[in-house]
């Protein structure tokens, strides 16, 4: 009797299936998602917001979901731009995962809305390992957490479509290399774009949107050296991996519990919190 | 601490694989991890035991491969470690037609199982 059997099967495969499966369904209907990783108070959400208030004043439609382990405060920051948020509350969970996010999104999404900003949980490890369905991986560092960010996170930072710098305002009283930072983003990412953004001065805001809706209209995104090889048994053939997409595990993420927010938040619109009971 | 989703993902995946085999029992998984894969391994064993808690798995030992990391520049001909931090610039261009052979494996690779829970593999003392 054979006591060993080999399986050969990606860990993530099931996220990976589901995080296909995510972006198909949003590109057949025009829409691009962006997810953004960072460490916390990195200024994502300011940059964000100035985006989202960018976008809806050349009127794109625009949505963005915002991740994170307790409060709303960031969807009630981000709402303020008057684009469709979301928040969600993950109750301690380090990351989203593909599913999670598809069920966030079931009900919520307008049909019109051409990019999606997804705010991940503040981390830098945990989201990396993750494929949300983005089509743009963006990830961010401001200017006070060292020039060492990305050789400390190579995986976040490694894995990025796009690299911005936030906070450059306060790049001289940081002492910011800007040299050195684009060198070691270089190591783990070579041929990656890098820009310097400040949501307090106005500095190259818009450049994301603009990366967004680049994307949107078919441009192709840098493709990172690390993202290339997923590993063996990552690639197998399709339906292997089928049935585990059907298949109820033990997360039982409760989406759908409040689908609010239908069409567009015109006004000052409430955003919708949603706890993920993970 | 991601490890924790990772090893409920090991855990589901062995599991359905038992139970197609008809195995009562598993005594040890054997996963390959790149070195660019984002997972600790300290971490991933302590999460694993957790996991494997009143399922099928409870006991099963967990042996993680270890995968170097390796890139090649097809031009150059050139193939190095990566290393880490990673280096994934190839040393002889600047050019960027860099591929990354090995590193981000996160993959289990077999499962033996065991004739009922709780029994684990190689307990020779």
């Amino acid at each position: 009797m054979c006591r060993t059997v080999d399986l050969r099967q990606a860990i993530l495969a099931r996220n990976d299936g589901s995080a296909g499966e995510l972006r198909a369904a949003l590109a057949a209907r025009g829409t691009v998602a962006v997810n953004l990783l960072s460490s916390p108070g990195s200024g994502k959400t300011a940059l964000l917001e100035a985006e989202l208030g960018l976008a809806r004043r050349r009127g794109v439609p625009v949505a963005a979901l915002t991740a994170d382990l307790a409060t709303e405060n960031d969807a009630l920051r981000l709402a303020r731009s008057g684009a469709l948020v979301k928040q969600v509350l993950t109750d301690g969970l380090c990351h989203l995962e593909a599913e999670m996010l598809a069920g966030h999104l079931a009900g919520w999404l307008p049909d019109d809305t051409r990019l999606l900003f997804v705010e991940n949980v503040g981390n830098l490890v945990c989201p990396a390992s993750y494929d949300l369905g983005e089509s743009l991986r963006v990830a961010l560092a401001s200017v006070t957490e060292g020039e060492d960010k990305p050789l400390k996170y190579p995986t976040a930072f490694g894995l990025a479509n796009l690299v911005l710098v936030t906070k450059a305002d306060l790049a001289a009283a940081a002492e910011f290399d800007e040299t050195a930072f684009r060198e070691n983003v270089a190591r783990v990412n070579p041929g990656v774009e890098v820009v310097l953004t400040s949501a307090r001065t106005g500095r190259n805001v818009g450049v994301l949107l603009e990366r967004a809706l680049a994307v949107l209209d078919g441009a192709e995104p840098h493709r990172p050296v690390m993202s290339v090889d997923h590993g063996p048994g990552h690639h197998h053939g399709p339906g292997e991996h089928r049935g585990e997409a059907e298949h109820q595990h033990g997360h039982g993420h409760g989406h759908a519990e409040h689908q609010q927010g239908h069409g567009h938040a015109e006004h000052d619109h409430a955003p919708a919190v949603v706890r993920d009971p993970s | 601490m991601h490890e924790m989703s990772i090893a409920a993902a090991v855990v589901e995946q062995v599991d359905r694989a038992a139970r197609e085999h008809g195995a009562q029992g598993v005594a040890r998984v054997r996963l390959r991890v790149g070195e660019l894969a984002g997972v600790v391994p300290q971490a991933l064993d302590f999460c694993f035991e957790l996991a494997c808690a009143g399922t099928l798995l409870e006991g099963a030992a967990l042996q993680a491969e270890s995968v170097a990391a390796r890139a090649r520049c097809t031009p150059c001909a050139v193939e190095w470690a990566v290393g880490m931090p990673p280096d994934l610039g190839c040393p002889s261009c600047a050019g960027g037609s860099v591929e990354l052979l090995s590193g981000r494996e996160l993959q289990i690779l077999d499962v033996e199982w065991a004739e009922r829970p709780g029994v684990q593999a190689d307990q020779k003392g």
